[in-house]
């Protein structure tokens, strides 16, 4: 039952970033003239070496910071529950258990347990975590808990996930598996999403669109698109297409750190 | 409870270690009573032999018998004094999780009152307690008050670290989401707090009872008769070193039957969760 999703280019609008800059402390340029159309469907990385401005461009569409200039603009106006958001590490409530843990962006909006359990219940059965529903953060694996913060991101249905590194501080094989289960969460719920990674591979197999920036001062220097269409499974790994995509998003990565230097 | 009889194979390591464990679990009760046995008897044996008089070492014989005969007089006095450290360490809990709440919700509160919350702290409660005396009517007031000074400050300090040890991912999270002050002191912060707090009620449940004991003995000198500390200032006073004994022997048992309690507390509330509650494999 996969998600039906317009081809990229005919995608309506959903968030859209102009001119925007972001600079701390009067001097240093964290983001310089930042301009992305996020669409409806869109699977987005934003892939470039540390210091680039990825987290920060991700913090100013959260609404954490406020750009210094320039605009970030939801079209129709954000609304409640419109974001969803993953982070580099888990980022649970150790004293709660994961249903709980899951529930909480319903609870923030004021809204009782029982009240959203289906709800909550589906987002776990999205992850493969259902079994799990009463169990304590410590009692799970990385990636278990991963799979908690990703449910709790998608429960309420965003029309945006954003997504810090969330895999970067784990082992190869849970990320690959991740990679994967992720990808097929997309065809069945249908979300956008920006994703923030160091890792070409990782960005080439799971966006439709990746835009690479450079560092000092952070900004966009090149948006490729991975044209292969969903789903992707583990063949697309090793496929020449995929050796295609990867070789010039990684060239375009190489002239990002050049360009840096 | 041993789980070694319901698995199918055990190798002779850990066959071993379960022995081990056997054992150290039953000489963490035993190796302790044996000492306290041996200690009184060696006591006891010493004041008879060496026909100490009553005045300068009581025997522990003596002792049992005074606590069972001035049980009259010792129980009463052991009510007052842990109502006084019970109510103390209540108000230090209110007061200290209130100051560090507010510490925490307004910076302006926290730079105007904190360097003042020092200055209680350290100004030794002796030194408070003559004045106290003048200043309240009531003996057991000014008792109070000294076992709430000298309890509030741990709270105090703990639960303001605790408050703002939450993980800051989470309190981006809680931004996002649109999150209320209430809603993040509920939810987030106070959760947070919780291991610090209780941190902080274990040395503060010891503290109220050392400022219980150190205000009867500097307020209750008057023969104004609190609790258990005067009674044991007025039995050194008359020699009565059975009494005086007894008195220090229960004075004990309640510090260890506060820790116990505070400890019982912490255990419940972290127990599921709580990193310093874990059993590591």
């Amino acid at each position: 039952m996969a998600v039906k999703r317009a081809a990229l280019g005919q995608r309506d609008e959903l968030l859209r970033m102009s001119h925007v800059e972001k600079t701390f402390r009067g001097d240093v340029v964290a983001l310089r003239n930042m301009n992305l159309t996020v669409n409806q469907g869109d699977f987005i990385s934003l892939l470039g070496p540390s210091g680039c401005g990825k987290s920060t461009a991700l913090r100013l569409i959260a609404g954490l910071m406020r750009p210094t200039s320039g605009q970030i603009a939801w079209s129709g106006g954000q609304g409640e529950g419109d974001l969803g958001v993953v982070f580099q590490e888990p980022t649970l409530m150790p004293w709660a258990t994961v249903k709980y843990n899951v529930w909480l962006p319903y609870r923030l909006r004021g809204k009782s347990y029982n009240s959203v359990k289906d709800e909550v219940l589906y987002a776990l059965k999205l992850v493969g975590l259902e079994k799990f529903q009463n169990a304590y953060p410590r009692e799970l694996s990385g990636g278990m808990k991963m799979r908690v913060s990703i449910a709790r991101a998608m429960v309420t249905q965003p029309r945006l996930i954003l997504m810090d590194e969330p895999f970067a501080a784990l082992d190869e094989i849970t990320r690959h598996k991740l990679n994967n289960d992720l990808l097929e969460l997309r065809e069945r719920i249908g979300c956008t999403v920006i994703f923030v990674t160091h890792s070409v591979f990782e960005s080439v197999f799971l966006s439709d669109r990746i835009v690479v920036m450079a560092a000092r001062p952070g900004r966009v220097i090149r948006e490729l698109e991975v044209d292969t269409p969903y789903p992707r499974d583990e063949a697309f790994r090793t496929s020449a297409e995929y050796a295609e995509h990867a070789r010039l998003a990684s060239d375009a990565l190489h002239q990002a750190i050049e360009v840096a230097a | 409870m041993t789980q070694v009889d319901t698995s199918p194979i055990l190798d002779a390591e850990e066959e071993a270690r379960a022995r081990r464990d056997q054992i150290l679990k039953l000489a963490r009760w035993t190796l302790p009573s044996l000492v306290l046995i041996l200690a009184i008897g060696a006591w006891q044996a010493y004041v008879t032999l060496a026909e100490v008089p009553h005045y300068i070492l009581p025997s522990p014989a003596l002792i049992a018998e005074t606590m069972i005969k001035d049980w009259g007089i010792l129980w009463p006095a052991m009510v007052i004094t842990g109502r006084l450290t019970l109510i103390a360490l209540v108000m230090a809990v209110i007061g200290g999780v209130g100051l560090a709440v507010a510490f925490t919700q307004s910076k302006w509160v926290e730079m105007s009152l904190f360097p003042y919350a020092v200055v209680l702290q350290v100004t030794p409660v002796v030194a408070i307690a003559p004045l106290l005396q003048i200043y309240v009517d009531s003996a057991f007031v000014a008792a109070l008050l000294c076992a709430w000074i000298v309890a509030f400050f741990p709270i105090l300090s703990n639960t303001t670290i605790g408050l703002k040890s939450a993980d800051h991912n989470l309190q981006d999270l809680f931004s996002i989401y649109g999150a209320t002050g209430w809603q993040r002191l509920r939810y987030l912060t106070a959760p947070s707090a919780l291991p610090f707090f209780l941190g902080g009620l274990k040395i503060a449940g010891g503290l109220a009872l050392i400022g219980a004991v150190v205000a009867e003995f500097v307020i209750g000198r008057a023969g104004t008769g609190l609790g258990l500390a005067s009674t044991l200032l007025e039995a050194s006073y008359r020699f009565n070193f059975g009494r005086l004994y007894a008195a220090l022997i229960l004075i004990s048992a309640m510090g260890v039957l506060v820790f116990a309690l505070m400890s019982l507390i912490s255990h419940l509330c972290l127990y599921r969760w709580h990193e310093s509650a874990l059993k590591r494999e």
